[in-house]
């Protein structure tokens, strides 16, 4: 089958992600480059299913119900964050500084 | 070994009982310091008890001596590997010399505190810790090992330390007491160091066992013992206030006069040469250090009678002259006379008690008239006093009857046993000229004693008086409680001689005799010498010459008429204030120890190592390096979260490069 394209993509996929997640500033953005970072693994373990078994396609699920619980919270998060800052640049959010 | 009889069997009650009399006034001094009555019936009875279940135990030791020593042991005490030390008592000759002596002189005394201590708000306790007292000294002189003795030994420090400063709101008192302990605990890491080699060599610690491993174990005149003997000798020094420790016991005289006459006369200070004859087969292997014991002793004995002759306090004098006296025992005990310490000990616990409660009573009918007037002089300046035969005449005759003792002349108590041990150090002449010097130095020792006791009484009860005109009425005799007792110890100091009479009377040597089992291990290691009768009976008459001499000398020379009131007396000049300043010893220590210790402590000790080692590198350097470390960690806590995703992403690029590697 076409194992390697599919694995091509997530790659691809992923490292969008993880430039997102790295350049972009928007709160919002992240996250949901985050969530592509998801997907793409998602895809890499739909694709290896095809060859090794359905436990990959076991664990998409599992996947799937961490990433909507992950998005539940996350957006409550940014949600309160916005509230509170009137921003989402992550460049104004430095509470935690030490 | 003969089998126990019953009666000794029940020598724990004679310790019990005054433990029992602490337990009970202890409680009361809390909870009823007003029950004068209840307080001293407890503290007497006990003692009292205590002194019958004593005479009932000895009285079965002259039924059947012991060849070994009876050994009543109670429990357990140190299991551990090796050393096996169990809470044991011994009974034998000598602690029976001891108990008798213990628990008598201190019933008697208690009895005389019931009279002297009567308006003290401190009553209770007072009688409290004399009766611990009495607990601590009974298990020193009948503990079977030396843990056990050691045990005795520091409770009686203790106790000491609590009655010196017994009226602790004078500081001068408090200070007192602090020095007696701090000497004694000079002494006693000689007693520990002492244990600790004597366990090495030999296994043991319980006396019976140490004894007779000790021939095997040490060679005789080696230097293992000899450093045990030493080390065991610098307790004694301390405890029995011999040079160089002996500067806290005049000191010690800041407690009430009962005290003195009990723990720093009669019984406490007594413990080093009861240590001595009780480990006589150790000193017995080594010759230098009994040597050694019976120089300091001498020199001791020479030294504080000099100082005693230019002190003014009446209880100082009595005070040096005990220095004096113990320093006579440890000559005894030094030469190998260990029988003739023993006695030395139990006739000086009779006069030396009488003399310190003679002098209490002096001293508290001095400060009667005084309260009365509401003058504030010191009552126990000898200048303030004189006369006094006529206002206290009972005291005046028990005084004179324990100075003669003490003094030595025949036939009280004292002559025998002082020139007992000086004749037993003239024997030893034979062997090395060094004993001859000894006898010389104790011979002169004995003049000088004969006449600072001469002075003392002749200044407190003869001559005209000078405690005032208004005080004079009020001097009255003490009452009955007091003179009591002092008539009992004049009776002992009259008598108690007759224990141990010079070889050329009838009935003689009886002490000797009956203290042989204990003290034939040592005499095994001694050349035996004899005294001819011609010498020993030109002894005996040079001894009470000397007193005499001594006694008449003083009596014509001083003139107390020429005497002034302490408050108008001149001070003294040249080598008599080096006397009455008692050789500057005092100041000696207090350059050469005490400010040396003190300027260590502060420059060294605490603004050194405490303040800059401790504080400074330990604590706030400590404090330092974590505020440090923590910048360094709170530099990478930016605060930016795409820092943080950047770190986090280049991390689980690592390591998963890591794992992929694997």
């Amino acid at each position: 089958m076409l194992l390697g394209p599919a694995l091509a993509v997530s790659a691809i996929l992923f490292s969008l992600g993880v430039a997102g997640v790295l350049l972009r500033r928007n709160a919002i953005i992240i996250f949901m480059c985050i969530e592509l970072m998801l997907n793409a693994a998602n895809l890499a373990f739909i694709a290896l299913a095809q060859r090794l078994g359905p436990d990959g396609q076991v664990i998409v699920f599992f996947v799937m119900a961490v990433a909507a619980a992950e998005a539940a919270v996350g957006l409550a998060i940014v949600l309160a964050i916005y509230r509170h800052k009137q921003t989402l640049d992550i460049q104004n959010i430095n509470l935690l500084r030490g | 070994m003969n089998q126990i009889p019953p009666a000794v069997t029940w020598v724990w009650l004679a310790v019990a009982l005054p433990l029992a009399g602490f337990l009970v006034n202890g409680a009361l001094s809390f909870f009823a310091p007003k029950a004068k009555n209840a307080i001293s019936a407890v503290g007497v009875s006990v003692l009292v008890g205590a002194f019958v279940v004593a005479a009932i135990v000895v009285r079965a030791v002259i039924a059947a001596p012991p060849e070994d020593p009876w050994v009543l042991s109670y429990w357990s005490w140190m299991p551990a590997g090796s050393l096996q030390v169990n809470f044991a008592f011994q009974v034998d000759q000598l602690s029976s010399v001891m108990l008798l002596v213990v628990t008598g002189v201190s019933a008697l005394i208690h009895i005389y505190s019931i009279g002297y201590m009567g308006e003290d708000p401190g009553y209770a306790r007072y009688f409290a810790y004399l009766n611990l007292f009495v607990f601590f000294m009974l298990v020193l002189v009948l503990g079977a090992s030396f843990p056990v003795m050691f045990v005795g030994w520091e409770g009686v420090g203790l106790c000491s330390y609590l009655l010196i400063g017994f009226w602790y709101q004078d500081k001068k008192n408090a200070d007192a007491g602090k020095k007696a302990f701090i000497m004694n605990r000079i002494g006693d890491f000689g007693f520990l160091v002492a244990m600790f080699l004597i366990f090495r060599a030999t296994g043991s610690l319980n006396f019976r066992e140490v004894f007779q491993a000790a021939p095997g174990a040490f060679e005789v005149g080696g230097g293992l013992i000899t450093l045990i003997t030493l080390a065991l000798f610098l307790g004694c020094t301390g405890k029995s206030a011999q040079i160089p420790l002996y500067t806290w016991l005049p000191d010690a005289m800041a407690g009430p006069t009962p005290v003195s006459a009990l723990i720093h006369a009669a019984t406490m200070v007594t413990a080093g040469v009861y240590l001595v004859a009780r480990a006589n087969l150790l000193f017995a292997m080594a010759p230098i250090s009994s040597a050694v014991v019976a120089g300091v002793g001498a020199l001791t004995a020479l030294f504080a009678a000099t100082i005693a002759l230019k002190q003014w306090d009446i209880k100082k004098v009595i005070a040096y002259s005990t220095v004096s006296q113990l320093g006579y025992m440890f000559l005894g005990v030094g030469v190998g006379a260990y029988a003739s310490g023993i006695f030395h000990l139990a006739t000086h616990a009779f006069f030396k008690a009488l003399m310190f409660l003679a002098a209490g009573s002096v001293i508290h009918a001095l400060h009667h008239a005084y309260h009365h007037t509401g003058r504030h002089e010191d009552a126990q300046d000898l200048r303030n006093m004189g006369g006094l035969q006529r206002y206290l005449p009972w005291t005046a005759a028990v005084m004179w009857i324990g100075a003669l003792a003490n003094i030595g002349v025949p036939p009280f108590a004292g002559f025998f046993s002082k020139d007992d041990i000086l004749a037993k150090t003239f024997v030893r002449g034979h062997e090395a000229g060094l004993f001859y010097v000894y006898w010389a130095v104790g011979t002169v020792g004995a003049l000088l004693t004969a006449i600072y006791m001469t002075r003392l009484l002749l200044y407190t009860f003869h001559g005209p008086n000078r405690t005032g005109e208004k005080e004079r009425e009020h001097l009255h005799e003490v009452p009955w409680v007091m003179t009591g007792p002092l008539l009992v110890l004049a009776l002992g100091s009259v008598v108690a001689g007759a224990f141990n009479f010079p070889a050329v009377l009838p009935a003689s040597e009886g002490l000797e005799r009956w203290l042989e089992p204990v003290t034939q291990a040592g005499s095994l290691f001694l050349v035996k010498g004899e005294l001819g009768v011609t010498t020993e009976w030109s002894l005996l008459a040079l001894a009470s010459a000397v007193a005499l001499v001594g006694i008449f000398g003083t009596w014509k020379l001083l003139q107390p008429e020429a005497l002034k009131p302490a408050r108008e007396a001149p001070a003294e000049t040249g080598f008599q204030k080096v006397l009455a300043r008692k050789y500057y010893v005092d100041e000696l220590y207090d350059t050469v120890v005490v400010r040396p210790l003190i300027w260590f402590s502060d420059r060294v000790l605490w603004r050194t190592v405490d303040a800059f080692v401790i504080d400074g590198v330990g604590v706030n350097g400590s404090a330092r390096v974590a505020r440090f470390l923590g910048w360094i960690g709170s530099t990478l806590q930016t605060g930016r979260v795409g820092v943080y995703l950047g770190v986090f992403v280049i991390g689980a690029w690592l390591l998963l490069r890591a794992l992929l590697r694997s």
